[in-house]
């Protein structure tokens, strides 16, 4: 579903990735783990078009899309639920959702708004509060509700566990679950390797902008080197 | 006495709010102050002049007329002085300077044009005066608190329940959010300062009518009243504006009348002062004070 080849983007002279290559099957869920300012982000924003690649290439579903703008890529399939959630704290939990299909044009919204009722109950009974009033498990729900609300066939979770009590994780991680099993594929970015690596089925390691390791999930999770840096087998100093 | 008073501020309050909502739309989306907008608001005045006398129309076709050129040169302005700024992600003052450049342009623009000299609405335009119990109320008047409180009506419902008037919220609060989410920024923005502009040119006409003088510097006294609304109302906020407005405008009226005409920008700007000490975020601002 999602090639990318050579990808490198840069922050003026910083080349935060350098030439990664990465593959998102249709129907999985692939996580890309490593640690802070490996370039998880910066490998996500790129895809999604908030960042322009110096070189690369991004296939998705066939069509070259590096270089699009976000509000593009949101059109073709694809959304991307921000790190830190980027809740708009000043809309409603609604108007957020709504916000989700900015894009759509079609009938189904509103059964859409009520699937998104159904999976995440609190959303419902927030409906009318501001976003900002939120607790950070239920804004990453909301993140998500949002994200989804744009049928989007990929989904990308920048560190959706980060800032959360480890109950909420599980449940988040859950709902990522099975939202592939229903037919989304997702691309995870965590450092919660852990947790991440249960899930997926395929994982990417990355170290200062490169891919360093890559494999089946159950490979990466039993692999030393993962277990020493990114579970915490033996710590290091 | 003091009922007339009332409505006298309302009619030049309203105006005000209109002038600063220019502003704080422009502000909640690309957090800078568009120092053109005075410029645009003169622009207005004379186009709304001049399709009244010249062309002979209705004062609501001139209305409406001076509203599209003041979102043209909203288009204009910010393809030309904000859009090459934004590219390079440079400091928010190069705009503030850019905006300058852009409203020194327009007023020497009017200024050749229009000449320098004040110019009046056709006395057909001004109307009678009508009264309403004790109240004198003159037509044009009401055409300034209709037109106004009209706009700002719709303004608050397009904005609270519209798709694009969301996406436009959407994209105040966070440009990268709104992007992510589908919303193609680059046009929300250009039709925010196009709208903003708009309404300002639309203020122009009303000011023009309501002093019945339009002069190529009137944009700057203006200006500075839309943005003194624009910081007591609270940065970004279109309610603060709305409010600061109609206080500005009742303030500004009410030191007339009970005191002297001499002292009134002294009373408007002092209680503007005092506001700020106790808010300093303003009337209806973040209590963080930001953006």
């Amino acid at each position: 579903m999602l090639k990318v080849q050579g990808m490198v983007t840069s922050y003026g002279n910083i080349k935060a990735l350098q030439g990664i290559d990465l593959h998102v099957p249709a129907g999985s869920i692939v996580s890309l783990i490593g640690a802070n300012g490996a370039g998880k982000s910066t490998a996500m924003k790129t895809i999604v078009g908030l960042l322009k690649p110096d070189a690369g290439q991004i296939i998705f579903q066939g069509q070259e899309i590096q270089g699009l703008p976000a509000y593009k890529t949101v059109a073709l399939g694809m959304s991307l639920v921000p790190e830190g959630r980027q809740i708009l704290a000043n809309m409603t939990v609604l108007e957020n959702m709504e916000m989700g299909a900015s894009q759509r044009r079609d009938a189904e919204i509103d059964d859409d708004l009520e699937k998104m009722f159904k999976r995440f109950p609190i959303l419902r009974e927030r409906r009318d509060q501001l976003g900002g009033t939120l607790s950070g498990g239920q804004q990453q729900m909301l993140a998500i509700a949002r994200a989804l609300m744009a049928r989007p066939k990929l989904l990308l979770l920048d560190e959706p566990s980060m800032g959360l009590a480890p109950l909420v994780v599980a449940d988040i991680f859950q709902v990522i679950q099975e939202i592939n099993e229903q037919g989304t594929t997702v691309l995870l970015v965590e450092q919660n390797a852990r947790q991440a690596l249960k899930i997926s089925n395929y994982a990417y390691v990355l170290e200062t902008g490169k891919i360093v390791l890559h494999g089946q999930a159950d490979d990466i999770a039993q692999n030393p080197r993962v277990k020493e840096a990114y579970l915490g087998g033996t710590k290091r100093k | 006495m003091f009922w007339q008073q009332v409505v006298n501020g309302l009619t030049l309050g309203s105006t005000y709010a209109l002038i600063a909502l220019g502003y704080t739309l422009i502000f909640g989306v690309l957090g800078i102050v568009n120092m053109a907008h005075g410029e645009v608001f003169m622009f207005g005045a004379f186009v709304g002049l001049l399709l009244v006398t010249t062309f002979q129309l209705n004062i609501f076709v001139a209305i409406l007329g001076a509203m599209i050129v003041g979102c043209l040169l909203g288009v204009i302005l910010e393809q030309a002085a904000l859009r090459p700024l934004r590219r390079r992600s440079v400091s928010h003052l190069a705009p503030l300077i850019s905006t300058i450049g852009v409203s020194i342009f327009l007023e020497s623009l009017a200024l050749r044009i229009f000449g320098p000299q004040a110019q009046a609405f056709p006395a057909s335009v001004a109307g009678q005066l009508l009264s309403i119990g004790p109240l004198k109320i003159s037509s044009v008047q009401i055409l300034i608190l209709a037109v106004s409180f009209g706009l700002m009506l719709i303004l608050r419902f397009w904005l609270q329940k519209t798709r694009i008037g969301k996406s436009l919220r959407a994209t105040a609060e966070n440009i990268e959010t709104a992007n992510l989410l589908g919303v193609n920024t680059n046009k929300i923005i250009v039709m925010t300062v196009a709208l903003a502009s708009g309404l300002g040119a639309v203020a122009g006409v009303l000011v023009g009518l309501a002093f019945n003088a339009v002069e190529p510097t009137m944009g700057v006294t203006m200006g500075f009243k839309g943005l003194a609304v624009l910081i007591m109302g609270g940065l970004g906020n279109v309610t603060g504006a709305m409010f600061g407005g109609i206080i500005l405008g009742i303030a500004e009226v009410f030191s007339v009348a009970y005191g002297s005409s001499s002292y009134r920008d002294a009373v408007a700007f002092g209680i503007i002062i005092i506001i700020l000490l106790w808010r300093p975020q303003g009337l209806f601002g973040a209590q963080k004070g930001g953006h």
